[in-house]
């Protein structure tokens, strides 16, 4: 066989990784628990426990086989799981904090650091189940490390369920109050979605859903700096030229997270899924979404051409991503997370960057309003009307929205909540000060819009 | 485990340009019967630069204790020694 590799390609390689920050984010393993369903809530925990600790024992070992092997660094190994909105159904209880727990000590017996699916999906409406669920939400972030709870709250065939709008403006506002020992970082591991994939590997938002295999593997790829690189070194191409230059990263870093992928699937014996062409930031200096727009050219992230300038972004990675993948899923698109992205902070603490211009960011790209900290006196109305903005977008523009919020208990504007790690810190950022109560208090749902009407 | 499908590996050197790197590296190699294919060396950056190609279907150990061996051997004469499996350079620069 003939040695075709380049050295340039090689030593590109390298640089990616040891100087960019290039790496996996996670390697996700979706477990199906709906097998778990039982009436004695006992029982369901010990079938859920052994599931888990079965599909995953091998998960972190394999994870860090292949880092090994490979030489590029996967950072996070983690399981979602069926919602358990609809495991815990039929369990004869009040509340699912046991299931959480049990979770919880799932995922600390097979190392993962975080777990998704203390989830619902609400968007027409509850049952039984969905309403128990979130109101153990709260509680079981307060008691819980590594478990992650999500809620859609609306999608575009549906419309969004406002009474779960409503709820869930309350629910954060508790998690904060349970949590506020710790700046309320219950609410970093809650997110409210319209239209969430069911096959998304990246945390808070991660669950398995209904339409998947038993198990599968899923990958969310990560690679700011990679790109950020790649246009600093071009500084006076046309747009043309700088869509081309990000598709071709894009397009690298998307082909590591596919051959990753399919390697750790082949390796445990379950279906490879998804490759998520998420961009995803680290704290990490230069690994930031924000540094990118602004080497596009902006001089802080959030002003003027900041939509524009993203909107290019996310969509010359999905297309160079798309090529790269035969299985594209999950969010797929650059994450703006305030905390987690280092840039972001300098431009929300210059005063270049509000909530406002966020959610006009978000019609332009995956996620929504991510890691967002605001005062602890923000009221649960806010909250809700904040959710209800985002689901909005989510639902005309027929894309995936979510509201990952922290109104942190005693601080309030111009002061920082450190979080630590993956989650960093985030300066508190200012809300509206008028009430929108009049309007969530109506209730019910908005109807699903006309771009519903596809059949 | 698992074998990788290929049994090829790419061994990169960087760091600052002294007499004896490749004969460290080529020995450590060598001792454990891994067989290089090809060597290419620039100076990038006034870094020296090596890259080896290198089979390992014969090596009599496995591919993480080399990879151990190798980094070791980096350290002690003060160049970064990376080992990757080929499959990675493959697969992202090659349709």
């Amino acid at each position: 066989m003939p040695i075709s590799l380049a050295s340039e390609e090689i030593l590109e390689t390298i640089r990616m990784v040891q100087m960019e920050n290039l790496d996996i984010r996670t390697i996700t393993m979706g477990i199906s628990l709906r097998d778990c369903a039982c009436s004695d809530i006992e029982k369901t925990c010990q079938k859920i426990y052994d599931k888990i600790t079965k599909y995953a024992e091998n998960l972190v070992a394999v994870g860090n086989e292949i880092e090994k092997e490979y030489g590029i660094p996967i950072i996070n190994k983690r399981i979602s799981v069926t919602p358990i909105g609809i495991v815990a159904e039929s369990c004869k209880c009040n509340d699912y904090v046991q299931i959480a727990r049990v979770l919880d000590k799932a995922a600390r017996e097979v190392g993962v650091n975080f777990l998704g699916g203390f989830s619902s999906l609400v968007h027409k409406g509850m049952t039984e189940g969905d309403r128990k669920l979130i109101t153990s939400i709260p509680q079981s972030l307060a008691e819980t490390e590594r478990v992650c709870a999500s809620v859609n709250v609306g999608t575009t065939k549906a419309g969004i369920n406002m009474d779960a709008v409503k709820i869930m403006g309350n629910v954060i506002k508790e998690t904060a109050e349970l949590t506020k020992e710790q700046d309320g970082l219950g609410c970093a591991k809650l997110v409210v979605f319209c239209n969430v994939p069911e096959d998304n590997p990246f945390m808070a938002g991660a669950f398995h859903g209904v339409g998947e295999p038993e198990a599968v593997i899923n990958v969310g790829v990560s690679g700011p700096g990679v790109v950020l690189n790649a246009i600093k070194k071009n500084p006076k191409v046309d747009f043309g030229q700088l869509a081309t230059i990000i598709k071709k990263m894009a397009f690298k870093i998307t082909r590591m997270g596919e051959l990753v992928g399919r390697e750790a699937a082949n390796r445990l014996g379950i279906p490879f899924g998804i490759v998520d062409l998420s961009l995803a930031p680290t704290p990490a200096i230069g690994d930031s979404v924000a540094d990118i727009l602004e080497a596009m050219g902006l001089e802080r992230c959030g002003t003027h051409g900041t939509t524009a300038a993203l909107a290019l972004l996310n969509d010359a990675v999905k297309k160079g991503g798309a090529m790269a993948s035969s299985y594209v899923g999950g969010l797929s698109g650059a994450f703006i997370p305030v905390s987690e992205d280092a840039g972001m902070i300098r431009a929300v603490e210059a005063g270049a960057l509000d909530i406002n211009k966020l959610e006009a960011m978000t019609c332009v790209c995956s996620v929504g309003l991510d890691m967002i900290a605001v005062p602890g006196d923000t009221s649960a109305a806010t909250i809700s009307a904040i959710i209800a903005d985002e689901a909005a977008i989510g639902m005309i523009n027929k894309k995936t929205t979510a509201v990952r919020i922290i109104p942190v208990p005693g601080k309030t504007v111009g002061e920082m909540v450190h979080f630590g790690g993956l989650l960093g810190k985030a300066p508190i950022m200012p809300v509206n000060r008028y009430s929108s109560q009049k309007f969530i208090e109506r209730g019910g749902r908005i109807p699903a819009p006309i771009q519903a009407l596809t059949n | 485990m698992q074998k990788i499908s290929s049994s090829r590996i790419v061994v990169t050197v960087v760091g600052k340009d002294k007499v004896g790197i490749i004969a460290e590296v080529a020995n450590v190699l060598a001792q454990n019967n891994a067989n290089i294919l090809d060597i290419s060396q620039t100076i990038l950056q006034e870094f020296f630069t090596m890259i080896m190609i290198v089979d390992i279907s014969q090596c009599v150990v496995d591919f993480n204790t080399l990879k151990e061996k190798l980094e070791q051997t980096g350290e002690k004469i003060g160049v970064k020694i990376m080992a990757q499996h080929e499959d990675v350079f493959q697969f992202m620069h090659r349709i």
